[in-house]
């Protein structure tokens, strides 16, 4: 990617051309819609405000998930296309134990302990999900091709979601409220939704937790080492097998965790396709932070949750389009388009060779 | 050598529950009780029990075969397939009592004990390879607690909901009916018999070993045709409906399932003719290689022209229900066609290719209907828009490939998928519905007329597709043959490489994606003028992998293997409708056996099996 700015060489190149149009069309049309949104004044600072913080909340969700394909691609360069079904899986089994929980009464007798209890259940179906994954599926194919991989991937990801809709059926499920998510905090003229401040403290716990894990834990060391040379791991004695499926199953637990941390965000629903879309999007984040490196993901989850949230808002209301929350995934794409275009080494992300990128 | 034999007993335990495995998942996911739904010899067995059998007997026969190269007794063998047949029922033994009113007890105290019983296991193991002690007691801890809290919360969730079909939702009745067959009431008989039954095919299975290689052949052939022929009784009827008496008709057929003395007769038939293949089948391809060029050129001559003859004859023969599902796979080979020029010839993985196909299908039905969203009102004709349509999903192509260019593998893939969800997401929105109707999308699309006659049926449209996947495949031999052809492998190969070589590869690339996109909607074009009305949900990520899915396991590259990829995913499911709901699961399956097994696909070109060979261990030892 070193000629992603070409001003200074000689050749011309028309496809530089195209993308250079293209990131100054981008520019003006970010300018233009910003600017007639913000000079109508439709939308109050409150209500910026507010929409950040949603933002923040959804995007520490789609943090978490990118962990699990920034941790996959650190270790061995590929695109568990599948992670947003280990998603699915977590969310879509606990929805049955918040059932239960709230039949008992426990959910809100004793809240903290009944949603421990889930993120804990959550976390382990989706890691033994993940950790299947990657025995049956993608071990015979390491050193294969790079495409190869892949279109496994995509295999399994379609293959969870049809085995999820088998078994659980193909409705949707809710998950039940809890009552001391329902409040909203007052700080000044801002009324912040207490299920939010939730959502960004569990999942802000839960990156605390790995960054603990990776940096300062003697497993997280092996880690470290396979993902930096493999050969040279083996030589000093890491079982490289065993530290990449425990690389999946941290992935898995944090993407079960995320989903019940989702579940409880937005209670509408959970079904066998809920973790396509999310799935896209970590990736998205993942990307965008600099695809295989931890606090990156974490930094580009809140990002694109914020664009998310503002986005539509700001700039397709301020161009005039109709139904702009409508578009909150088109938004949510283009960043993607626009992020492997403009900036495939991420925002925290060095510089990958070509081979890499 | 005997069965308590390490290496032999791990075989054969290994086996026997992953056949066990496979029936229960089968039987969880509901396929098992889908496919009892279906008969295929009337009143003696459906698809479901077969899956139940057959899966036994293919697992005692792989166990046979590899007990037997390991040169194992005969009776180790036998004993070995009994064995795979009484595990293959042990998974769905223990669901059976668990889901039954008496045995849920059984239930409750496996989740208890569970975990100890699996933590000691894994303890006892790690003592056995000498870890310190602390370790080993930690690990049981951490194991003990861990499947604790997995089971406890399992246990609430069965305790709460009261039994495990609340949750799990097709261990049903249904379910329990064709596991025991027919015997829900009286559980324990009904496992008996399904242990017997399996037991006995299991042994089958293994026995089938010992069978002399002409026979077993001739066998497996004979089973084959029956059984297809069975499965697919509606198809096959239909078929024959268009050609024989109805009084015939009904000799061979209940409704729509085979009876019971025509299987036998197929079935002695088709061994029979498989005895005959089997055992001068080698011969005869021996005498076609052995041919003169001029003779052989004549044969081969002769058996195309045949096979466009069948071609052009293929509606008549098979009647319009059947040849609705024609034009189907005729459309998904066209498209097949097509984003094989982008992901066979040069190399790039295209997950977006449902853009072209809505390009395609908007462009037509804006155009051309006579609604309130017609833009023409009616004055542009089918013909007419068909150029339009492809010149326009060229030009969509093109746009959505030029920021992808300096993309490569994976990062394309996932860039080239955002784009079929921003097609998606903007067809459905609120801001192109004054153009194309938002989530009613158009209607009223006029069927295309041809010298006057309006091509209603599906026996005429088939017509069309055929011109358009010949044209396709013409246009693509002729590219794979040219220079540009010569490019885009170049750029497969190597893209380093292939530019240091003077290749301009932004054009090379570009050209590939535009000239697959023209197929795309040329195809949309024409589901659109098919189903005369176009909604936006139609156009989901599913297209893509549909149509990935064939290229992949029908084998990258390969005309051939496109069309027989299109067949078997596009037709098995739209025939037999208890497959349709496991569609993409079977879809997911097959990616992952494809690329683990066979990634050369099943009918791959001799260039890239060559490459896989190679290419493996090339990359393998570059440590890519």
């Amino acid at each position: 990617m070193s000629q992603m700015f070409k001003w200074n060489t000689d050749e011309f190149s028309w496809v530089d051309f195209t993308i250079d149009v293209l990131r100054i069309l981008i520019v003006l049309a970010i300018v233009v819609g910003s600017w007639n949104t913000l000079s109508e004044g439709r939308i109050s600072f409150a209500q910026w405000v507010n929409l950040f913080i949603a933002g923040l909340s959804q995007g520490s969700i789609y943090a978490l998930i990118a962990l699990g394909y920034t941790l996959v691609y650190g270790i061995l360069l590929m695109i568990n296309f599948a992670h947003g079904e280990v998603f699915m899986a977590g969310a879509f089994s606990t929805v049955f134990l918040a059932e239960a929980l709230n039949r008992t009464g426990f959910l809100n007798q004793q809240p903290v302990l009944a949603i421990l209890l889930m993120i804990l259940f959550a976390g382990l179906v989706s890691m033994t999900v993940a950790i299947l994954l990657e025995r049956i599926a993608y071990r015979p194919l390491r050193g294969s091709p790079r495409l190869v991989p892949l279109i496994t991937a995509i295999g399994a990801s379609f293959f969870l979601q049809y085995t999820f809709r088998g078994l659980y059926g193909s409705g949707f499920k809710a998950y039940p409220q809890v009552k001391i998510l329902q409040g909203s905090l007052q700080v000044g003229s801002i009324n912040i939704p207490t299920v939010q401040i939730f959502v960004f403290v569990s999942a802000l716990v839960l990156m605390f937790g790995l960054y603990w894990l990776v940096e300062r834990s003697r497993i997280g060391k092996a880690m470290r080492a396979v993902s930096e040379n493999k050969e040279v791991a083996r030589l000093m004695g890491i079982d490289i097998d065993w530290v990449i499926l425990f690389t999946f199953g941290v992935g898995g637990f944090l993407a079960g965790s995320a989903g019940v941390i989702n579940g409880m965000f937005r209670p509408q629903g959970v079904n066998f396709f809920m973790g396509f879309i999310p799935g896209i999007k970590a990736f998205t984040a993942a990307v965008l932070g600099g695809i295989g490196n931890i606090p990156g993901a974490m930094l580009g989850g809140l990002f694109l949750g914020v664009i998310e949230a503002i986005g539509p808002n700001l700039v397709l209301a301020g161009l005039g389009i109709p139904g702009a929350n409508q578009l909150k995934d088109v938004i949510a794409f283009t960043m993607l388009v626009l992020v492997l275009i403009f900036r495939p080494q991420g925002i925290l992300g060095e510089r990958l060779s070509e081979k890499k990128a | 050598m005997d069965i308590s034999q390490s290496g032999t007993r791990q075989t054969i335990i290994t086996l026997g529950l992953l056949s066990g495995a496979l029936i229960l998942f089968t039987g969880a996911v509901g396929m098992i009780a889908a496919f009892h739904e279906r008969e295929v010899v009337n009143d003696f067995i459906t698809l479901g029990q077969l899956v139940l059998l057959i899966t036994p007997v293919i697992f005692g026969y792989t166990a046979a075969n590899r007990l037997g190269m390991t040169g194992e007794a005969p009776m180790v063998v036998l004993g070995g397939g009994v064995i795979i047949g009484l595990l293959t029922t042990l998974p769905t033994t223990i669901m059976l009592l668990f889901n039954s009113d008496e045995f849920r007890f059984l239930l409750d105290w496996s989740l208890r004990l569970a975990p100890f019983v699996v933590a000691t296991a894994i303890a006892w193991r790690m003592r056995r390879q000498r870890a310190e002690t602390l370790t080993v007691v930690g690990s049981w801890l951490l194991v003990t607690a861990l499947l604790g809290i997995v089971t406890f919360s399992l246990a609430l969730i069965f305790e709460v909901k009261g039994d495990l079909r609340s949750v799990l939702v097709n261990i049903n009745r249904d379910w329990v009916d064709v596991v025991t067959f027919d015997n829900r009431r009286e559980l324990l008989q009904g496992i008996l018999i399904f242990s017997l039954a399996s037991v006995l095919a299991g042994f089958l299975g293994s026995l089938c070993y010992y069978l002399p290689r002409t026979p077993r052949r001739a066998l497996f052939y004979g089973l084959s045709v029956t059984l297809l022929v069975g499965a697919f009784g509606e198809t096959v009827r239909l078929v024959l409906q268009e050609n024989l008496e109805r009084d015939t008709l009904n000799q061979l057929f209940r409704r729509d399932t085979l009876r019971q003395n025509a299987a036998l007769g197929l079935l002695i038939v088709s061994t029979v003719v498989g005895y005959l293949w089997a055992a001068f089948g080698d011969r005869a391809r021996h005498g076609f290689q052995n041919l003169g060029g001029q003779e052989r050129r004549t044969t081969q001559m002769i058996g195309t022209a045949l096979f466009v003859a069948l071609l052009l004859m293929l509606p008549w023969l098979i009647g319009r229900t059947l040849s609705d599902v024609a034009v189907t796979i005729g459309l998904f080979v066209l498209m097949g066609l097509g984003l094989n020029i982008a992901i066979g010839l040069a190399g790039l993985l295209d997950l977006g290719y449902v853009t072209n196909y809505a390009v395609g299908a908007y462009i037509l039905a804006v155009m051309t209907s006579i609604g309130p969203l017609g833009l023409m009102k009616g004055s542009f004709s089918f013909w007419m828009v068909i150029p339009i349509a492809l010149l326009a999903a060229m030009f969509a192509g093109f746009i959505f490939a030029v920021p992808v260019l300096r993309m490569r593998g994976d990062y394309l893939a996932i860039a080239t998928l955002g784009f079929g969800e921003i097609i998606g997401k903007l067809a459905i929105s609120d801001w192109l519905k004054p153009l194309i109707g938002g989530a009613q999308g158009v209607q009223a699309i006029p069927k295309p007329i041809f010298l006057g006659t309006e091509l209603k049926n599906p026996e005429q449209l088939y017509y069309i597709v055929l011109v358009a996947c010949l044209v396709t495949l013409f246009v693509s031999i002729r590219l794979n043959n040219s220079r540009t052809g010569r490019q885009w492998m170049a750029i497969r190969e190597d893209e380093d490489v292939a530019t240091a070589m003077g290749i301009d590869t932004a054009r090379a690339k570009l050209l590939a994606f535009t000239l697959s996109a023209a197929t795309g909607g040329v195809a949309g074009a024409i589901f659109a003028a098919k189903v005369g009305s176009v909604f936006p949900n139609s156009f989901t990520v599913f297209i893509s992998i549909n149509v990935l899915s064939l290229i992949i396991v029908g084998g990258i590259a390969s005309n051939p293997g496109i069309v027989v990829g299109a067949v078997v995913l596009i037709g098995l499911p739209e025939l037999l409708r208890e497959f349709s709901d496991f569609r993409f699961l079977l879809y997911g399956a097959l990616l992952i056996m494809m690329m683990i097994n066979r990634p050369q696909g099943l009918i791959p070109t001799k260039i890239v099996s060559h490459e896989i060979r190679a290419g493996v261990k090339a990359k393998a030892a570059a440590g890519d």
